[in-house]
């Protein structure tokens, strides 16, 4: 033997296998009965568990256990009962008027509520999940009374069920700005860009103001208007309230004349049913800007 | 005549690699080819320097070889250091996603980088400790040599490449998405021909021993040796898009290959980090305790029953998936069937050192070992606890999993590596102590507290992430978005991250305690000699 281990056990009456690896020995201790035991447990716990869930394959089918659960049964009819539960005003919300939703308690409550879960699954991954937008990449902010097609809940109504320049729609709101890189000069564009910045505060170079007053009124009022409060029925933005969709800066503004844009919403009316919708129409009316 | 067929092949490799280079359809499997290339052609020009030099012939068969075990622990520390530091670095991009640069982007983003991680960890860092030690205890317990000459080296340096090819991959975007296989088809090729080659040498050397008997460390080490080789080749079959690109298809698909993936993912825990760390546990605990193993007995039914039953709990990865009822519930039952025989493990770790408790005062390293068999016990009763279907639906998806492997990988497979790694330094280069105990001190407390942090923070965020996705209002409608759950997870993702940041510390100071002790601790006189203990 190599080494002889130091200590030398204090129970003498359980020996050692009588071998030694590098100086290792193993005792012949029984094994611990706490432990057998409840090796012994889990195995006939694990039978009778099979026996009542569904557990061994077979050729064609796997055992289905006396207890008849099942995953997808289970979700199935907590779907049913959640629909069944809400069946009666789902019903009644997606058939009043839509302006007599706010007006009446009960249905305001449960429409805020079931609105504000649908807008965390679908809405919030764009408009975020507090409805804040984000900033200067296209996604409004929804929490402010500045709106892009109307901010009445019918409007909201619309724009949800119909979506925003999509294709899948064909009553999908629709406008275009021209991208006026092909329409304007260099210099234009720079002018005109100057001006819509006075119109909501400092120009980037005062003295082209005025020449880009003329182009703006040449080209952009049709669609912003005179005053460059832009237009709803097209979705043409205000552009005095100092509230930007890409962003407000000279470059950014430039890159707008000049590119044009082309925000898109899906339509959800092939997703969502006219309560869910409703619904949601309602808690983005209630968030603070609904008009 | 052996060098000259070397040169050969050496030099074919080199070559079809940079054709292959020149060829590439994709950065990741371009970067891959050169390396072979350079590889191969660095071996080439080795070779040819040692060409036809007069050959000294000594009989080595008296000799443990333990140069490779030497390399081995090296690199388990470096491939550590670097696994833990990339580690704390995706902890806090997970905190704070500004730390996912922008200059950076598609190389060294979250995404990229975990995977890296993982990998290093466990792959890199394990997968050494395991081929070290491995190569050390059969040795020992075997009293004989490593069988097949420098095969041994070519496991080593086989899998230094294997690692540096899969790294590389992953951060030029080659990956099979398949977690904790996500090298590409030629890595896992070459992987395989390593891994034969590891499993040959181990088993030579346990047919040549000189002992009557396999001690059973070696049987654990072995059963992680076969069963990996056939987890790995199953799990990776496909198909190439191209012979010279990085991109293979799988030829499973859906929920075959999710289970298939599942049972390969899950017997990597069971195998290569329960399995074949049981193994070093077996060697190193009673050595270093100088106590004898508790139960013999204990050690066959535990080996057995644990190796039988942990091959079919996989499906518990998949629970309230496509996966149907019957193999959730298969998955969820041999689970926990499973808790008593990976807990026999932990009663004969613990209960070896009865008559020797008084240790834990004066040695930290068996402080190390001690803790590591806790976290062994803690995580194999967890799991089987996380793998209930009513747990599972509230733990699955969320951090809980994350904190229960860590308190595995950090607690049970780090620390007793480490405890292995401060036995090993001074036996393999012979010298007489460690340099200094009060760092090994150090080191314990750093990587415990580490530790704790770690698992606490990810226990309460998991749990607290789980009710918020489930909490719904008195209409039955979701209350909380997903971005909700995030934004309160952010203390913890903090608290996680300095956990990590003790963790590494503390691996830091392991690593200068060993090369101090190589560079300044008196030596012994070599005792390499290959005799039977008895």
């Amino acid at each position: 033997m190599a080494k002889k281990p130091l200590n030398t056990p204090k129970k003498e009456d359980v020996d050692t296998t009588g071998h030694s690896w590098d100086g290792i020995e193993e005792y012949n201790n029984p094994l611990p009965r706490w432990w057998l035991w409840t090796f012994y447990a889990t195995i006939v716990w694990a039978i009778l568990y099979t026996v009542a869930y569904p557990a061994w394959p077979g050729i064609k089918a796997a055992t289905p256990g006396l207890l008849g659960w099942s995953t997808r049964a289970n979700v199935q009819a907590d779907i049913e009962s959640a629909e069944a539960a809400n069946a009666a005003i789902n019903t009644q919300l997606a058939s009043v008027e839509l302006t007599a939703i706010a007006d009446d308690a009960e249905l305001r409550t449960y429409a805020t509520s079931a609105g504000a879960a649908v807008f965390r699954t679908w809405c919030a991954q764009c408009h975020g999940s507090g409805a804040a937008g984000v900033a200067a990449s296209g996604y409004p902010n929804l929490l402010d009374d500045d709106w892009l097609w109307g901010g009445d809940i019918e409007a909201i109504h619309t724009t949800i069920n119909h979506g925003i320049r999509n294709e899948e729609d064909p009553d999908a709101r629709w406008s275009q700005m021209p991208a006026f890189g092909d329409i304007l000069a260099g210099d234009e564009i720079d002018q005109v860009v100057n001006y819509v910045m006075s119109l909501s505060g400092t120009p980037q170079d005062a003295s082209l103001v005025e020449a880009g007053s003329v182009i703006y009124q040449d080209n952009c009022a049709a669609c912003h208007m005179e005053d460059g409060t832009g237009d709803r029925n097209q979705g043409a933005p205000n552009l005095t309230d100092a509230i930007w969709l890409y962003g407000g800066s000279h470059d950014t503004l430039t890159q707008t004349v000049a590119y044009s844009r082309f925000g898109v919403m899906p339509s959800w009316s092939s997703r969502l049913s006219e309560a869910e919708i409703r619904a949601v129409a309602t808690y983005v009316h209630q968030l603070g800007g609904g008009e | 005549m052996l060098n000259y067929i070397k040169l050969i092949v050496l030099g074919l490799i080199t070559l079809f690699a940079l054709i292959a280079a020149n060829y590439a359809r994709d950065l990741a499997f371009l970067v891959n080819a050169v390396i072979v290339a350079a590889a191969a052609g660095g071996v080439f020009l080795w070779t040819l320097r040692h060409t036809d030099e007069p050959l000294v012939k000594r009989d080595l068969s008296g000799e443990y070889m333990d140069g490779v075990v030497r390399a081995g622990v090296i690199a388990t520390a470096g491939w550590g250091v670097v696994g833990f530091l990339v580690g704390v670095v995706i902890a806090f991009q997970l905190a704070f996603p500004a730390l996912n640069f922008e200059w950076a982007q598609g190389y060294l983003n979250f995404g990229r980088l975990r995977p890296l991680h993982t990998s290093a960890v466990i792959f890199a860092f394990g997968g050494n400790a395991l081929i070290a030690t491995s190569f050390y205890v059969v040795q020992r317990t075997s009293a004989a040599r490593l069988w097949g000459g420098n095969l041994a080296w070519f496991v080593f340096w086989g899998y230094q490449l294997m690692i540096v090819l899969a790294a590389t991959g992953y951060l030029l975007g080659a990956t099979q998405s398949k977690e904790y296989a996500e090298p590409e088809w030629y890595v896992d090729w070459w992987l395989t021909i390593v891994w034969l080659a590891y499993l040959a040498v181990f088993m030579g050397t346990l047919v040549k021993r000189k002992e009557p008997h396999i001690y059973v460390a070696n049987w654990f080490y072995l059963s992680f040796i076969i069963t990996v080789a056939m987890l790995h080749v199953v799990n990776n079959l496909s198909i190439p898009v191209s012979f010279l690109g990085s991109k293979s298809v799988q030829v499973f698909s859906g929920v075959q290959d999710a289970m298939v993936q599942w049972w390969y993912g899950h017997n990597a825990v069971g195998f290569f980090l329960t399995a074949g760390f049981l193994g070093m546990m077996y060697y190193f605990v009673p050595k270093q305790a100088e106590r004898p193993v508790f139960s013999y007995k204990l050690s066959i039914i535990h080996f057995w029953a644990l190796i039988f039953l942990y091959i079919w709990a996989g499906p518990h990865h998949l629970h309230y998936t496509a996966l149907p009822d019957w193999a959730s519930t298969l998955g969820m039952v041999f689970s926990i069937v499973l808790w008593m025989p990976s807990w026999g493990g932990m009663i004969n770790g613990l209960m070896t050192l009865s008559g020797a408790w008084d240790k834990l005062r004066t040695d930290p390293i068996i402080r190390m070992m001690v803790i590591s068999i806790g976290f062994y016990g803690m995580s194999t009763f967890e799991g089987p606890m996380m793998s209930i279907r009513a747990v599972n639906s509230l733990s699955h998806y969320t951090d809980w999993t994350i904190g229960h492997v860590h308190s595995g990988a950090l607690g049970w497979n780090g620390m007793i590596t480490f405890g292995a790694l401060y036995f090993l330094v001074p036996k393999l280069w012979n010298r007489e102590r460690l340099y200094s105990l009060s760092l090994v001190s150090w080191h314990f407390w750093l990587a415990t507290i580490g530790i704790i942090l770690y698992a606490a923070s990810m226990w309460v965020t998991g749990i607290m992430e789980g009710l918020m996705w489930r909490e719904v209002d008195a209409n039955g409608f979701l209350v909380n978005s997903f971005a909700d759950t995030v934004a309160a997870k952010l203390p913890m993702y903090v608290v996680r991250g300095l956990g990590g940041v003790m963790f590494l510390s503390g691996a830091i100071i392991m690593c200068y305690n060993l090369w101090m002790t190589v560079k300044s601790s008196p030596a012994v006189k070599a005792t390499n000699s290959a005799v039977p203990a008895e």
